[in-house]
């Protein structure tokens, strides 16, 4: 019975709106982390893409944006599993495409075995994805953990005074960047990073952790993200711990300053640095943040955009006027849109973003505080906007090369 | 424990030796060469306790666990669901009362329920059958992991603690002397300390109910032979809905803890399930002490595991599970 009016009303739809049928429809897969450790990053990546959808539109001339969504856990194979899936079982043509670290660098080689297609990186943010043997079909139009974290160590010795600290982070590539960048400032600046710990993506219980962190140290920096870094702060009120805090950019994020509970508290204050500040001035920032208030009733959103929601914006943008300024022509293996796309530059919400050689963005960081809006909720306050950083941070591409590649120990602290 | 001197002193003198090393290293000052060497007394005084209070929430699931399968025999695949939702039950509760109290109550009602349910609607109806009811139950976990996605989304959440838990308290354990010769004492977070405790009192309750009452005494003939213990008059259904009450209704508690010092997500249904299937295939299956053994083990492995080899830290839980089967396969505290 259902079937049956299932398929009457497929029937009649198809009689009534003969001209909708013909539009060609161009298919784009979409892959967040809506399972695991990264679930709420996945969920507002997701509002992200869609107050994009909200403001551009999807429409592409005459044809029309059809997207579908698949999850991941912010593995590497579920990364890969998902984007199969979308090629080979529901046929799309370009990927938007993935949202964590591991999973950007599996993604990145998946796509050299589908050069006809097109894919663009979601949020991902390791280094290794655009700068070792980058794939000619692979777009990333976010900075990686290291661009992201410009302006911290500076800050942190220069103003804040610190000159030794020690680090906590996820065992995995987008926090290996993000240390890689931290630790090549402060060092530089003449500071010394004492002790790098590790622990695996989904760390529960931090306990051990937290009593091993040292306490001859100016300040600790936390690469913590999603349920790994509620756990941390939780555990590390219950420990009494008040050491200063400094933060990744996953760490001092919506993500985690509006999370429920006290523990976040521990946060004010803390330094960080980021793609994106919650309280920036610039009018196309708050037009966005307005965008996103608007598109999301109050309690199934953050007070402001994580900096996954703004990547998820970006990344979409770039991609819909890039279809736009070819037509949707996704003839000849898309090599019109390919070509749009390396082109591009888009006025992202977080600042005029345009590629390299290597298709890696080059944008505008942010250093910030976090503050309490006075009401209980805490929003990142930009300290300094550092514009144009690329890749290779500034560093001569030789000198650069020289460091080595991120990793527990890369790079040393010292002046390179 | 004489007789187990008598039969292996070998082993005896090991595990004393052991016992010996471990009281000098908790009560001991550490000499420079030691702290140089493997670090920090702190740190290693805080892994030692993290690790005991850790196996707490581990026993609190794995003793239901294991007392469902002593005596009816069935492997309850769903175990991880009910701690789950024992702690979404709990995270409900106390957003809305605010009391931690009464979330706990709360969640064992609640997931006692769900057990009892469980046992009539489908254990009940494939006695003996232990493919079918394995089946049965891992379908089940995934049908309930679904729901409860469905229900509380894929958010992470945190049972608050009460204020008078929150914050770390000064234990009577040396750590160091600092150079004006004023001792420094362990800091420590009360809250696991008081959960500690009360999975300790739950511990020490459900052994003495087992052996020092009517109901135990029911429960513990059933464990050795169930047909007999019906054929004498005893209400063999009756017990059996009781136990899995308690079961699922220690899973429901285990929930509560563990969503007030870690949090709850979507996943941590197969985590737990499969610390309580480490914990007690390491313990001996059906076996309360083996229980509490085996979580202490596994608590201590996680634990100092992450302090010191940090890299291969799950390798340990799982090692010790490998060489338990390997030597012992009924279990380190199993009787037969």
């Amino acid at each position: 019975m259902l079937k049956g009016s299932l398929g009457l009303i497929a029937l009649s739809s198809l009689l009534f709106s003969g001209t909708a049928f013909a539009q060609e429809k161009i298919k784009v897969g979409v892959t967040a982390t809506l399972e695991g450790t990264y679930t709420v990053l996945g969920e507002d990546g997701m509002r992200g893409h869609q107050t994009a959808l909200n403001v551009l539109g999807k429409k592409i001339g005459d044809k029309e944006l059809e997207f579908i969504v698949a999850s991941t856990d912010a593995t590497p194979d579920s990364a890969v599993r998902a984007v199969r899936k979308l090629i080979e079982q529901d046929k799309v043509q370009i990927l938007l495409s993935p949202l964590s670290g591991d999973e950007g660098i599996a993604v990145k080689n998946f796509a050299k075995t589908h050069p006809e297609l097109t894919f663009v990186n979601a949020a991902s943010g390791a280094q290794e994805t655009t700068y070792v043997d980058p794939a000619p079909n692979f777009f990333r139009y976010n900075m990686d953990g290291a661009q992201w974290q410009v302006g911290l160590g500076k800050y942190a010795y220069e103003t804040k005074g610190y000159r030794k600290i020690a680090t906590v982070g996820e065992d995995y590539s987008f926090i290996y960047t993000q240390v890689f960048g931290l630790v090549l400032e402060f060092c530089g600046a003449g500071g010394q990073v004492t002790n790098r710990q590790w622990v695996p993506l989904g760390t529960k219980d931090f306990a051990s952790v937290i009593a091993a962190l040292p306490d001859d140290v100016d300040a600790i920096y936390l690469g913590l993200g999603g349920a790994d870094a509620v756990n941390f702060l939780n555990q590390y009120q219950q420990a009494g711990g008040k050491a200063h805090l400094m933060g990744g950019s996953i760490m001092i994020d919506q993500t985690i300053l509006s999370s429920k509970g006290s523990a976040k508290n521990a946060l004010i204050g803390t330094i960080a640095a980021s793609g994106q500040a919650d309280t920036w001035e610039d009018p196309a920032w708050q037009k966005f943040v307005k965008a996103y208030q608007d598109s999301f009733p109050e309690n199934k959103r953050f007070p402001s955009p994580s900096l996954l929601a703004t990547n998820y914006y970006g990344s979409t943008m770039a991609l819909i006027l890039a279809l736009r300024q070819v037509n949707g022509d996704l003839s000849n293996n898309q090599a019109k849109l390919k070509d749009a796309l390396a082109k591009i530059e888009i006025d992202a919400p977080n600042g005029k973003i345009k590629l390299d050689a290597n298709r890696q963005a080059i944008g505008t960081n942010f250093v910030t505080e976090v503050v309490d809006d006075g009401k209980g909720a805490l929003f990142s306050k930009v300290v300094k906007v550092i514009p144009n950083v690329n890749q290779t941070l500034g560093y001569d591409p030789a000198v650069f090369a020289k460091i080595g590649l991120p990793s527990r120990t890369v790079p040393e602290c010292k002046k390179y | 424990m004489a007789r187990f001197i008598e039969r292996h002193p070998a082993w005896a003198l090991i595990v004393i030796i052991a016992v010996a090393v471990l009281l000098w290293l908790v009560f001991a000052i550490w000499p420079p060469g030691l702290e140089a060497a493997i670090g920090r007394k702190r740190v290693f005084l805080n892994a030692v306790l993290n690790g005991i209070t850790l196996g707490g929430l581990y026993f609190l699931v794995a003793s239901g666990f294991t007392l469902i399968f002593g005596l009816m025999r069935n492997v309850n695949l769903a175990h991880g669901s009910l701690y789950l939702f024992g702690g979404y039950i709990g995270y409900a509760i106390s957003t809305w009362t605010g009391s931690w109290i009464l979330s706990f109550i709360v969640a064992f009602i609640a997931a006692a329920l769900v057990g009892v349910i469980l046992q009539l609607a489908v254990f009940r109806r494939m006695e003996g059958q232990d493919l079918r009811q394995t089946m049965v139950t891992i379908g089940l976990s995934i049908v309930f992991a679904d729901l409860m996605l469905w229900v509380f989304g894929g958010d992470f959440y945190q049972v608050q603690t009460p204020s008078w838990l929150i914050g770390p308290v000064q234990l009577p354990l040396l750590t160091a002397i600092k150079s004006s010769g004023e001792p420094v004492y362990l800091q420590y977070p009360l809250v696991r300390l008081v959960i500690f405790a009360a999975s300790v009192v739950i511990g020490v309750a459900m052994w003495l109910a087992l052996n020092r009452t009517r109901i135990g005494m029911i429960v513990r003939a059933g464990v050795d032979d169930r047909d007999i213990l019906a054929a004498t008059g005893v209400r063999i259904q009756l017990v059996f809905v009781l136990v899995f009450a308690l079961g699922a209704g220690l899973a429901g508690i285990a929930g509560v803890v563990g969503g007030t010092f870690q949090s709850l997500s979507p996943g941590e249904d197969t985590r737990f399930l499969l610390a309580s299937l480490v914990v007690v295939i390491v313990g001996g299956m059906g076996s309360i002490p083996g229980a509490a053994l085996g979580a202490v083990i596994i608590g201590l492995a996680e634990q100092l595991g992450s302090v010191y080899i940090p890299t291969y830290a799950i390798v340990v839980t799982f090692l010790i599970m490998v060489v338990v089967l390997a030597l012992r396969p009924q279990g380190l505290l199993a009787r037969r």
